[in-house]
């Protein structure tokens, strides 16, 4: 997870634009796709953001390798729709309680469609976007309070140690004689106090980390920035990037008379 | 902030204490009682004293970071402060960057991902303008060594030595007049404890900013510093310094009194019980095998459907290890000695290759450790584990040593002789995570021991441990040998590896490990 953060070796064209920009974009074309269950807004979002992922430095297996979770759900989301939503129109597929119609196939293809499509600019965004840009970004661009987002940047550090902490701790707990194989709740119990002997060291771990950055002089009013957030032409492209893939799914959903808002119901 | 404090250089600063004390929230004795000390612009100091001397506590005062935890809640106000410490005739808290702190533990002396910017985060806290940042990180790094490593590299990728010395960089990035290093290397490898005493000696030469540092061996720090002070814990009729001077002076003048102290004085090595007899390598009941193994701490990783098995930090490795044999596995920092020590242990799966368990061994449990359930493999490999927190199950030194027996069913009337042994029996009722580094160490050993394993794995037993608490271990662990124990320990402590005797493994630096 460490090495998936980091991202040297990215000089893709998207990763040299803002982290707020690029926020920014992906927000607008997932606030469209969240406002209505229709293929037509989420194929016309996802053949664009297929088209632009070259962009953020990725190929296909990357994406896949990065992505696959969020995909596989959109996937399974799709596919639970399809056979669990009201029917309509005529029945393809029936199977004892499970059936399949038009309409029902239609709904869990938009629902699948648009899982894809609010997925993969959030896999974009993370490529391409390394942590410490993106809080310069919300700290000096969008004035968020910089001890707050630094603070937050430093704990997000530590989670990867965490993860290496956890596997210790486990083995560590296995020369004790607590097993983590076993029965389910033997294993539960041992989870619990694997947990346990993690939160006490993530504490003592966030402790001296604070020493650390206070002796540092963390926490005081004023603070320069080392690296300056800065706003390029690129990033008027991106959020008009954004805006264009975010018009153009609404109108096309709109003019096919496939938009359906959410709240609406169907 | 005015960018003339860049053209000028380091100004040294001056500590003086008048009847200092401080004693923590929550606690009924204060860690430091009535200090007096002067310590002039410029000057080095080696702080020595026995654990609970309140070293730690008086560099955290000087850092300013004192007492923070009350100020964001929790036992506000509790804590108790006397006398007054000043940095250059006034309070520390008042003065950011005027000192920088370096602690123990090298994971949390790094703040920010990437090395510049790590470098640059103090300096930014200062209001430094980011020109004069950006020159101030490179000189830094080139002050440290670490000059080679690109801006962008990852903090992750950097040895305990490295992490270390770029924290130095990041103070140095402040232009502190005083720089307090807590027991900097107790965590590092004889190597990088070198790499971190010639980075602060190369600084403090270019600088000439004041340094206290507090660190147990003695002849790391003895010829950078041009006096030592060694504290004792406070009490109302002795006061909190029990000797101040040239080391040179100190040391003769001390060197009883310190090596009884537990702190390793230059050329001491303490006697340890010697074995009775050392058997013949290859002698001795075989217990386990390593054969043709390759080991690495990762599982094997998924990507997408395909399964990727993990690379192995070493391969081809084959050992045995014999009852009554100690078995030291010794080499450089990332050759993976922790990680072969610990599949041998049952603990870690092998990539490939086997660890097999002989019959006396195994008594039925199968030929393979790592397929053993947990109450099987306590009472046959019991390891000791680098950091002993990792291993604390209960909230009672006692019920800390019972968990084995009980969960085993046999073997409590041991415990009585353990706790004895080991000097816990004033402790039963502690809470194991309160415990001195040293204490921890013992129960630590005691613990796994409890289940009377066959087989002792102990991985970097002595790190940062006390000239006393080391004796008592190599001491005891040679009993443990003479009565048949087999014992493997991951080591960097000659000394050590001696005091034992038996087969050394030296691995060698692993290829895979990228640098």
């Amino acid at each position: 997870m460490r090495q998936e953060l980091n991202l040297r070796g990215n000089h893709a064209l998207l990763a040299r634009a803002n982290p707020l920009s690029k926020f920014a974009a992906v927000l607008l074309i997932t606030a469209v796709l969240a406002l209505s269950i229709d293929w037509v807004s989420a194929s016309v979002a996802l053949v664009f953001e297929i088209l632009l992922f070259p962009l953020a430095g990725l190929t296909l297996t990357q994406l896949w390798q990065r992505g696959w979770p969020l995909i596989l759900a959109a996937a399974v989301g799709g596919w639970s729709t399809s056979i669990l939503a009201p029917d309509s129109g005529r029945i393809l597929l029936d199977v004892g309680i499970w059936t399949m119609s038009e309409g029902s196939l239609q709904l869990g293809i938009g629902f699948m469609l648009r899982g894809f499509a609010i997925a993969l600019p959030a896999v974009l965004l993370m490529s391409c976007t390394d942590p410490t840009d993106l809080a310069d970004a919300l700290a000096q661009k969008a004035r968020l309070p910089h001890r707050f987002v630094l603070g937050t940047l430093a704990a997000m550090r530590l989670v990867g140690l965490m993860a290496e902490e956890w596997q210790t701790i486990g083995m560590a707990r296995r020369a004790r004689g607590v097993g983590s194989r076993g029965s389910l709740g033997q294993r539960i119990k041992a989870t619990l106090g694997q947990s346990f002997g993690l939160l006490v060291q993530a504490i003592r771990r966030a402790s001296r980390l604070a020493v650390t950055m206070e002796a540092r002089g963390f926490g005081g009013g004023q603070r320069t920035w080392a690296r300056e957030s800065t706003f390029s032409l690129l990033d008027l492209w991106v959020v008009s990037g954004g805006v264009l893939v975010a018009g153009l799914s609404l109108f096309a959903a709109v003019t096919a008379g496939t938009w359906n808002m959410v709240w609406l119901g169907s | 902030m005015v960018s003339s404090q860049d053209a000028g250089a380091v100004r040294p600063a001056a500590v003086t204490a008048r009847g200092w004390g401080w004693r923590h929230a929550g606690r009924a004795k204060p860690a430091v009682r009535a200090l007096d000390l002067d310590i002039r612009p410029g000057e080095r100091v080696l702080l020595l004293g026995p654990s609970g001397a309140g070293k730690s506590t008086l560099l955290h005062a000087l850092a300013g970071v004192l007492g923070d935890v009350n100020d964001d809640g929790g036992e506000a106000g509790d804590a108790d402060e006397s006398g007054s410490l000043l940095v250059d005739g006034a309070v520390p808290r008042a003065q950011r960057g005027r000192a920088g702190l370096m602690q123990q533990d090298p994971e949390t002396q790094v703040v920010l991902s990437r090395v510049g910017d790590d470098v640059a985060f103090g300096a930014e806290n200062l209001a430094v303008p980011r020109d004069a940042i950006w020159a101030r990180v490179h000189e830094a790094l080139a002050d440290v060594g670490l000059s080679h490593l690109p801006l962008d590299h990852p903090t992750s990728a950097l040895s305990g030595g490295q992490k270390q010395r770029l924290a130095l960089a990041g103070i140095l990035a402040m232009r502190p007049g005083l720089i307090l290093l807590d027991e900097p290397t107790a965590n590092l490898d004889p190597d990088g404890v070198l790499e971190v005493r010639d980075a602060v000696a190369r600084c403090l030469d270019k600088t000439g900013a004041t340094l206290v540092v507090v660190e147990h061996r003695v002849s790391v720090w003895k010829d950078l510093v041009d006096r030592i002070v060694v504290l004792q814990p406070g009490s109302a009729s002795d006061p909190a310094v029990l000797l101040d001077g040239p080391p040179d002076r100190v040391l003769t003048e001390a060197r009883t009194m310190l090596a009884a102290a537990g702190v390793w004085v230059p050329g001491y090595v303490p006697a340890t019980r010697s074995r009775a007899a050392v058997p013949a390598p290859g002698t001795g009941n075989l217990l386990l095998a390593a054969e043709e193994l390759a080991v690495s701490r990762e599982r094997p990783r998924r990507k997408g459907f395909r399964k990727i098995p993990a690379v192995p930090v070493q391969e081809g490795l084959a050992s045995q290890v014999r009852a009554g044999q100690a078995l030291a596995i010794t080499g450089p920092n990332g050759a993976g000695k922790s990680t072969f020590a610990l599949t041998l242990a049952g603990l870690l799966e092998p990539v490939s290759g086997k660890v097999s368990a002989t019959l006396d061994l195994s008594r039925g449990a199968g030929i393979d450790p790592y397929r053993w359930k947990a109450e099987q493999l306590i009472s046959r490999v019991g390891t000791v584990f680098q950091e002993p927190e990792h291993q604390f199950v209960t909230g009672k030194v006692l019920d800390e040593l019972l968990f084995g027996p009980r969960h085993l069913g046999h073997g409590e009337e041991r415990v009585e002789e353990l706790l004895e042994r080991l000097r816990l029996t004033q402790l039963v009722d502690a809470n194991p995570y309160t415990l001195s580094g040293g204490e921890k160490r013992r129960l630590s050993v005691a613990t796994v021991l409890a289940a009377s394993p066959q087989v002792l794995v102990l991985d970097e037993p002595t790190f940062g441990q006390d000239a006393n608490t080391w004796a008592e271990l190599a001491s005891f662990l040679s009993e443990l040998l003479d009565a048949g124990t087999a014992v493997v320990s991951v080591t960097h402590d000659a000394e050590f590896t001696e005091a034992l005797g038996g087969v050394q493994l030296r691995m060698a630096a692993a290829e895979a490990v990228a640098r």
